[in-house]
């Protein structure tokens, strides 16, 4: 598994040369912080999952997700609609996925190219059937920093595994 | 008497909604509805497993919950060990919006809000 933060700390020392080697793992790199940046966007959207990394998906995603909290992923994430708007723009300004195909629209991170790349050599047995798990989509599970963006692979631990290193 | 100020601000602020939810209709609040609404168990419209309001906050009100979901943990709900419960009445509201649509199917009634409002925060350690 490549850790993207790992990755890009290479590439920092390597003066930049290779930075646009991997679009995705720079979005991630240079904005996931912003996750913390961003009071708001950690109190409406981290009160039930990870403040997901706005950089990892592109604004029309980002647009698209926005428009349909009524029905998120099988829930209600309905909010009053400044705050709505308020968060929609600060996610579209911090987007990124220029990776992604331009005729896709992914709403869910885990289903982009980047995400499953750097986690294809994850057994299902340490994620889906791992009861402290679950989902990929729990970042926290194993990444114990991810609500503050990060997710140096140094730093994974898989519940009930341990140190995960390849 | 002899409360902790935290404790006193939560004690003053959810008779505050609760005479809003009497104001939209709500008769005298009941504690023990409460408890048996925030306990009962709701058909999933997906056919999975049944939900209740402690699904995601678990069953002791004083304990910490626990998103059923994404398994995010979730403070206690009780003000007598969480003093911010029940003191921003918008937060209320979009949380009582949400959960009940999720859990009921539909909003709660300012009955129902009152009730469970009630019997939360007179829980005790
Ligand atoms: C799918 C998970 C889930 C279920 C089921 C759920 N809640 Fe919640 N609830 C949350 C989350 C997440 C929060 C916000 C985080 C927090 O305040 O701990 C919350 C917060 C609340 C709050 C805000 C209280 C305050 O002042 O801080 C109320 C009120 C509430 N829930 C009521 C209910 C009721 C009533 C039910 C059952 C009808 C219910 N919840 C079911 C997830 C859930």
């Amino acid at each position: 598994m490549r850790a993207a933060a790992t990755l890009l700390a290479v590439l920092a020392l390597a003066g930049g040369a290779l930075a646009h080697d991997d679009d995705a793992d720079e979005d991630l790199g240079r904005r996931a912080p912003a996750a913390a940046s961003s009071p708001q966007y950690r109190k409406e959207c981290g009160s039930c999952h990870v403040a997901y990394p706005p950089g990892l998906l592109p604004a029309r995603s980002w647009t698209r997700l926005m428009g349909g909290l009524g029905d998120h992923f099988g829930e209600s994430a309905e909010l009053p609609d400044a705050t709505r708007a308020a968060l929609t723009t600060w996610l579209e300004a911090q987007a990124g996925g220029r990776r992604v195909p331009a005729a896709e629209t992914p709403l869910r991170i885990t289903e982009t190219r980047f995400f499953r790349r750097e986690h294809d050599e994850i057994p299902a047995r340490l994620v889906r059937d791992n009861p402290e798990v679950k989902t990929f989509a729990r970042c926290n599970a194993c990444h114990a920093d991810a609500s503050d963006g990060r997710f140096d692979e140094h730093t994974v631990r898989i519940p009930g595994h341990g140190r995960w290193d390849d | 008497m002899n409360l902790a100020p935290l404790a006193v601000a939560a004690l003053l602020a959810a008779p505050g909604l609760i005479d809003a939810y009497r104001a939209a209709g709500a008769g005298a609040p009941d504690a023990a509805r409460g408890r048996a609404f925030w306990t009962q168990s709701f058909a999933a419209p997906d056919g999975g497993v049944a939900r209740a309001c402690t699904s995601c906050h678990g069953p002791d009100p004083l304990g910490p919950g626990r998103h059923v979901k994404t398994g995010e943990v979730l403070a206690a709900m009780a003000p007598a060990v969480e003093p911010t419960r029940f003191t921003d009445p918008a937060e209320v509201e979009k949380w009582f919006k949400r959960n009940c649509k999720w859990t009921v199917g539909r909003e709660c009634t300012p009955q129902e809000k009152a009730d469970v409002v009630l019997f939360l925060t007179e829980v005790k350690r």
